[in-house]
């Protein structure tokens, strides 16, 4: 038999109101969905939470509605393996379908949730490890420990973002709904996320993900991820791109990236490329500023160096290629 | 880590074609629950954190690693092992593919192979070689080098058809 979890007391409130009335009642509880993320942490010692509060079935949670601005809202319950085949999904936002297609495997799409891949926990190789191994290394700054073993010298923590679908999301424009004690609040998707790799979401307590709002009219998208295996594995970088055009000129170019930093993040700087051709001056140029504000760190066994450059490369294959496409 | 010490809950689900009802508490994963509750051990606890596939079952017809899945979280589903697949002694058409194909080395990985192929027939009765491929990405094996796993799917597509 397997090492027994912590104890305890799992709860399966109804609607939202009732997940949130829970979480407040309950100390040091944590929400839960498909819990491919936080169930393994906590078998590896990481949290020990006396209440989670299961988001499982809360059916309106779960749905992909229109939104009022001819948009879609994308309940934060929907499974991974939903969104990748929803039809609409399919359709109008393809570049979600493929990052949603790329994340882990068949059994974790089917339970793993949009707004749990959104939230999902920073990882790195000093901190996603059993109890033992943690403990043999005097653990590390993320949890229980006193030093961060990717650069010991500071304090932050560096471990990286890893969600597939948030940059995709960014370079989208879609906003989250929030739901939490003091209400609900609407805000962009960038202002989730602290950049602190030990505390990485501006979520208060008792709050959780209820839905993102995907606008309607959206440019043409792309996403690529790299990772060691082609199947299972977290980005060691995943770049998505949003590219408009005027004849064959750019006219707006918006780039995201995931699992190079503590958050998914906007490239900034983009607005030179108004106008452009994507000559190869142009290309380099881009790959140059993409390369810059990535900064991957020893959190993985793939050095850095490769991430950086392989962020930049990916980022200029897809804005050519969004440029020659119809 | 703390142990359980917690009242377990009456947990129902149809296992296998049949409904059970068990005191399980809240903390047990749906994998020790089948093995060490309901002694159905074909489902193998390989990784334990839901990297290699060799947990997968069937709830309510999909696949799902339950090695990271609460028991709890089945309650009123359907869930499938391995064990479901024979019938009176007769191996299913995947369970011959896999025999016959040669599909199964040291044989640790097959019954995530064969539920996680299940999921794939059930849904896609002609799957491509890219749609198997997909459908057992989740599935790691360290024996056959995964080309005898796909002629095994690839001929039990073909019994059904």
């Amino acid at each position: 038999m397997t090492e027994l979890l912590p104890a305890f007391s799992l709860r399966h409130p109804t609607s939202i109101e009732e997940a949130i009335a829970i979480h407040g009642s309950a100390p040091d509880a944590r929400y839960v969905a498909g819990g491919t993320d936080l169930i393994v942490n906590l078998r590896r010692g990481i949290g020990d939470p006396e209440t989670l509060v299961s988001l499982n079935r809360i059916e309106d949670f779960q749905n992909i509605a229109d939104g009022k601005d001819g948009g879609l809202v994308i309940g934060a319950g929907v499974t991974i393996a939903n969104l990748a085949n929803d039809v609409t999904i399919r359709t109008r936002y393809p570049a979600l379908r493929v990052a949603a297609g790329e994340i882990a495997g068949p059994g974790h799409r089917e339970t793993g949730t949009v707004g749990g891949n959104l939230c999902l926990d920073t990882r790195c190789v000093f901190y996603n490890q059993s109890q033992w191994w943690r403990e043999a290394n005097h653990f590390c700054l993320k949890h229980q420990g006193e030093i961060c073993h990717v650069a010991p010298k500071g304090d932050f923590c560096h471990a990286a973002f890893s969600g597939d679908l948030a940059p995709v999301f960014l370079v989208l424009d879609a906003e989250i709904e929030i739901a939490g004690p003091d209400g609900t609040r609407r805000e962009p998707l960038s202002a989730l996320y602290t950049g602190d790799g030990m505390d990485h979401l501006t979520l208060k307590p008792g709050e959780l993900l209820t839905g993102i709002h995907v606008p309607a009219n959206t440019p043409p998208a792309a996403y690529e991820k790299h990772r060691v295996r082609g199947a299972i594995d977290f980005p060691l970088a995943g770049v998505a791109v949003a590219l408009t055009k005027d004849g064959d000129k750019v006219k707006t170019l918006k780039i995201a990236v995931t699992g190079t930093n503590t958050s998914p993040f906007l490239v900034e700087g983009l607005e030179a490329f108004t106008g452009s051709t994507l000559g190869e001056d142009d290309q380099a140029k881009l790959a140059d500023i993409v390369q810059k504000q990535v900064s991957p760190m020893k959190t993985t066994l793939v050095q850095p160096f490769g991430r950086r450059r392989i962020a930049g490369a990916m980022a200029r294959r897809q804005a050519v290629s969004l440029l020659a496409g119809g | 880590m703390s142990s359980s010490e917690q009242a377990p809950r009456l947990l129902s689900m149809t296992l296998n074609g049949r409904v059970r009802h068990d005191a399980v508490g809240d903390n047990i994963l749906l994998l020790d629950y089948l093995r060490e509750t309901c002694d159905l051990i074909g489902t193998k606890q390989g990784c334990d954190g839901g990297e290699c596939g060799a947990c997968t079952v069937l709830v309510d017809g999909k696949s799902r690693l339950s090695c990271i899945t609460l028991a709890a979280e089945c309650e009123g589903k359907s869930v499938e092992t391995i064990e479901a697949l024979a019938t009176n002694g007769k191996m299913s058409a995947l369970q011959r593919g896999f025999h016959e194909k040669l599909g199964s080395q040291c044989g640790y990985c097959t019954p995530g192979m064969i539920m996680a192929s299940e999921a794939l027939l059930r849904r896609n009765s002609s799957p491509s070689e890219d749609e198997i491929r997909d459908a057992l990405g989740g599935n790691i094996c360290r024996c056959t080098g995964y080309v005898k796993i796909i002629e095994a799917v690839q001929a039990a597509a073909e019994e059904l058809s």
